[in-house]
């Protein structure tokens, strides 16, 4: 059976190098993909909002911090706050916690990536980006395993490379160049895929 | 077997292992941030070795240490002193100087953990002035917990990160005047529990805390569902005197409450409110 699945929502974990790396990804993405996009940036754990003001500068989106119990909205680019790993809840709203680090990271990739898959299932679209560890790599398996769709930044074109490089061994849908990840995630949140 | 099939017998499976710990040991966990409780249960049942969930239950129902790891991994205890710093700065110039009008306070930590948020403020209170004005409640539901509240004994490697939040969070001391050191752990002084009664109480069973001036809850409400936030905060507000304050983690609000008529930001970014001196 030839059936499009369409998408509901899109989740992005990035580390070292993050900064230019979505840069290049989030602005590009269009005005008229109205899902929910959710970024785990690695950062301090004191770091400020600057992300938050920053990108909202610069995207079509509006652009926020995700906040515990907020229903997840169409249209809008969460980023998840310095020092709380960001989970998604079955209603579709977000938890916060301050449980320990994965991979050494709060907030952790892999968290968001496998509690998010657990809601969308198929409907989730996954992308690692740029970055020194192995978060990640559990997220995007967990997609996979729900029959979700799943993006690694080519290594070659990433500052850090280990974080994609260990999402690819472990296996990916899709390895793209940074600049044609917009693009690509543009006419795939728009048509769905062809299943077969 | 379908996945989604697959997917609820695993939701039935979950739901009556924690019916089987409510039952058992008298801790209620159905109205936990669900996203939260199935991670966790999850990565129990790999570290085990077992490979359903039902097979947990009877471990869980005939195995108390087994339950007892599993209430750690349910109850997330991490905690630092000073947690952050800038919120401990805040009660010291805006909030104490509102307590200071009082003859005597008391003050809740509800969700204490291991203790560093108790000794933090027993710190703030004494180089206030304030503590032999004040009685200070501090509780947990999980009782592993409260005995190490209640030692004081922390591990030496975080005392870095714990001076530092001292020093933020405007500290007028010398924090290593607070504690003696072995080669690896630094033990507070016994002086900063003078004022403390640490006790078991469950914020979802047991019942309210009278009379209180000042309530901090910080990074417990994050692990709860809109209903038993809710039920929560009703015990809270019940626990106030009018016009006395609540304190929640700097990821926490009454936002999305029942409860934001009933109380007055005193501070946005610090999650400062103040229940409000008349019903309205
Ligand atoms: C993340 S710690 C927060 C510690 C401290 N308040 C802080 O902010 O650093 C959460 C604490 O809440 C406690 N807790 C969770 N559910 C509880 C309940 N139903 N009743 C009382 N304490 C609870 C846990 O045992 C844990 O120690």
């Amino acid at each position: 059976m030839n059936t499009v699945k369409t998408y509901q929502a899109l989740v992005i974990g990035v580390s070292a190098g993050g900064l230019a790396a979505l840069k290049a990804v989030l602005p590009g993405l269009s005005a008229r993909m109205d899902q929910p996009v959710i970024v785990v940036q690695h950062m301090s754990p004191d770091s400020d909002d600057f992300l938050v003001q920053y990108f909202d500068k610069l995207c079509s989106q509006s652009v926020k911090e995700a906040e515990d119990k907020l229903p997840i909205c169409k249209g809008t680019i969460y980023f998840a706050p310095p020092n709380y790993h960001l989970l998604v809840e079955d209603d579709k709203s977000f938890a916060l916690s301050t449980a320990e680090r994965v991979q050494y990271s709060r907030p952790a990739i892999d968290v968001l990536f496998e509690t998010a898959a657990d809601v969308y299932k198929q409907g989730l679209v996954g992308v690692i980006l740029t970055g020194a560890n192995a978060d990640g790599t559990k997220g995007v398996t967990a997609i996979r395993a729900k029959g979700g769709f799943t993006i690694a930044q080519s290594p070659k074109t990433a500052e850090a490379k280990t974080m994609p490089g260990s999402a690819i061994e472990a296996g990916v849908d899709m390895v793209l160049d940074l600049e044609e990840i917009a693009p690509f995630i543009n006419r795939l949140m728009s048509k769905g895929a062809a299943l077969d | 077997m379908t996945d989604n099939t697959l997917e609820e017998n695993e939701t039935i499976e979950m739901k009556l292992l924690l019916e089987a710990i409510h039952l058992k040991y008298g801790y209620n966990f159905k109205d936990y941030a669900n996203a939260h409780t199935k991670r966790r249960l999850r990565n129990r049942l790999k570290m085990s070795g077992m490979t359903t969930y039902t097979d947990m239950m009877r471990r869980i129902i005939y195995d108390e240490p087994f339950f007892n790891e599993l209430l750690m991994d349910l109850s997330i205890n991490v905690t630092e002193m000073f947690r952050d710093p800038w919120f401990y700065l805040k009660v010291r110039e805006e909030l104490i100087p509102r307590l200071k009008t009082y003859s005597f306070i008391k003050v809740w930590h509800a969700g204490c953990s291991a203790g560093q948020e108790v000794y933090s403020m027993s710190i703030l209170l004494e180089e206030e002035g304030m503590k032999k004005r004040s009685q200070v409640y501090a509780t947990d539901f999980n009782e592993l917990i409260l005995e190490k509240a209640k030692a004081g004994i922390y591990p030496l490697d975080v005392m870095k990160t714990y001076t530092s939040n001292y020093q933020k969070a405007g500290g007028t001391g010398d924090f290593s005047d607070y504690y003696t050191a072995d080669d690896k752990n630094v033990i507070l002084k016994r002086g900063l529990r003078e004022k403390v009664l640490f006790s078991s109480h469950n914020l979802v069973t047991d019942g309210v805390f009278g009379e209180m001036h000042l309530i901090f809850c910080r990074n417990v409400l994050i692990y709860f569902n809109r209903k038993l936030q809710n039920q929560v905060l009703q015990l809270f507000y019940d626990s106030l005197i009018p016009g006395g304050y609540l304190c929640l983690g700097s990821k926490e609000s009454l936002k999305f409450t029942d409860f934001t008529d009933r109380f007055d930001v005193v501070s946005k970014k610090e999650k400062i409110y103040r229940k409000k001196l008349m019903a309205e």
